[in-house]
């Protein structure tokens, strides 16, 4: 049996653990609060934007785009959205791995497609995998503005437009509920099926729908990737929440074993000292 | 007086959301006055300022790129960012024209012109903007 200074330590030191996963866990409450907040602000942007993408795609006049044309895929491109850091429970093996499956059921060889990462653990991961990482961002702000993601949307829509490959997929994680994440994957590129959320409206283009899909598309393709950004922030405050709330849990009954397995050794102790005492006692007379 | 309801949206939230009675706008073709019951319209937007008349009032938008959605009732922005004249970083707007013009200048082969030139606009813009004058 272990000494009771022992003991003592393991519980001193599992107090303080847990102290720390339960501020954690407050944190990633807050910080979850702010980012489904974000996340909200940006839905009227991102309808607005599909609703007049719709009406041109499905007016009468035929107006056309490269970003809006299925061509021969000869290389595909990987979006995956994953967190900086760790301790956020399956965040991010969840995303991994469906990827993972994803590319070995459609691919050979690691020459068929490319990765773009967001995030650092899906940056490290890949590269141990030897996988081509094209563009990766990370050190991401937990509430990320437009300005901090533009970069790496812009290359991933330009790369599609000059031929680097012929598709986009987008994988993150879709918030659901606080303790309910999906991961979710989304063909980005080329835009084939855009449905309107809302009325549509027959409008006069200036100067022509063609130069109207110039502007709008890049734009919307890039306001998608940041709603994903979103969701996914969002998600991995839940997950990190929930991660921290069952270490703190499973902190709390460590300790009630131990403080039990304590009181057990004092007693022994106590008892031990007490017999010695008696038998010490009894051989004096 | 008809009115008209501007909403200027970004992906950071929305911006603006008023009743005007016009509404100018600097568009890819050329400076746009929308006043209500305009036929329903769709224009892309140049880095420029959005200035809304309200009764005697005017207020200015600093808008950058985007595009602007027109429906007889309702007048839509989106862009990827836009700034009220009082939300307007004036010390990093500068720092940003200043950094851009320095770029412009060096003249060197690997820097990417075109964006620094925009970079240099969006900057003028805002500078402009915080200062009431378009």
């Amino acid at each position: 049996m272990a000494s009771l200074r022992d003991i003592k330590n393991r519980i001193t030191s599992t107090k303080k653990t847990s102290q720390i996963t339960r501020a954690m866990q407050m944190v990633s409450a807050s910080k979850l609060n702010r980012a489904e907040m974000n996340a909200k602000a940006f839905v009227p942007y991102v309808e607005k934007v599909q609703d007049v993408v719709a009406s041109i795609a499905s007016g009468s006049n035929d107006a056309s785009h490269p970003m809006m044309i299925t061509r021969p895929v000869k290389k595909t491109a990987y979006l995956v959205i994953t967190s900086d850091r760790g301790l956020v429970g399956g965040y991010n093996s969840n995303i991994l791995r469906t990827v993972m499956t994803k590319i070995r059921e459609r691919h050979t060889s690691n020459d068929e497609f490319v990765i773009l990462s967001v995030g650092r653990k899906g940056k490290d991961f890949f590269t141990k995998q030897g996988m081509n990482i094209l563009e990766s961002a990370t050190a991401l702000p937990d509430h990320p503005s437009f300005a901090d993601i533009k970069e790496i949307a812009r290359k991933a829509v330009g790369m599609f437009s000059d031929g680097t490959y012929d598709e986009v997929y987008m994988y993150y994680n879709h918030f659901v509920s606080a303790i309910q994440q999906e991961v979710t994957e989304k063909k980005l590129l080329p835009l084939t099926n855009v449905e309107a959320t809302g009325s549509t409206a027959s409008y006069e283009f200036d100067p022509s729908a063609e130069a109207i899909l110039e502007v709008l598309l890049p734009q919307y393709a890039e306001s998608l990737i940041f709603g994903a950004l979103l969701d996914g922030k969002a998600s991995e405050h839940a997950a990190s929440m929930t991660a921290m709330k069952s270490a703190t849990d499973n902190a709390t009954e460590l300790i009630d074993g131990l403080t039990l397995s304590y009181n057990r050794a004092r007693q022994a102790a106590i008892t031990q000292e007490i017999t010695e005492i008696v038998g010490g006692a009894a051989a004096q007379e | 007086m008809k009115t008209i309801t501007v909403n200027i949206v970004t992906p950071d939230g929305p911006v603006y959301d008023s009743e005007v009675s016009m509404l100018i706008a600097v568009t890819a073709t050329g400076e746009m006055g929308v006043m209500p019951g305009h036929v329903p319209t769709v224009a892309p937007l140049g880095i420029g300022a959005v200035r809304l008349k309200k009764d005697n009032s005017t207020e200015i938008i600093a808008v950058n790129g985007g595009f602007l959605e027109i429906r007889p009732e309702k007048a839509t922005i989106l862009a990827q960012s836009a700034e009220r004249a009082t939300d307007i970083d004036l010390a990093r707007a500068q720092e940003a024209a200043k950094r851009a013009e320095a770029l412009l200048q060096a003249k060197n082969a690997d820097t990417d012109f075109k964006r620094a030139e925009l970079a240099l606009k969006r900057a003028m813009n805002r500078i402009n903007v915080y200062e009431g004058n378009s």
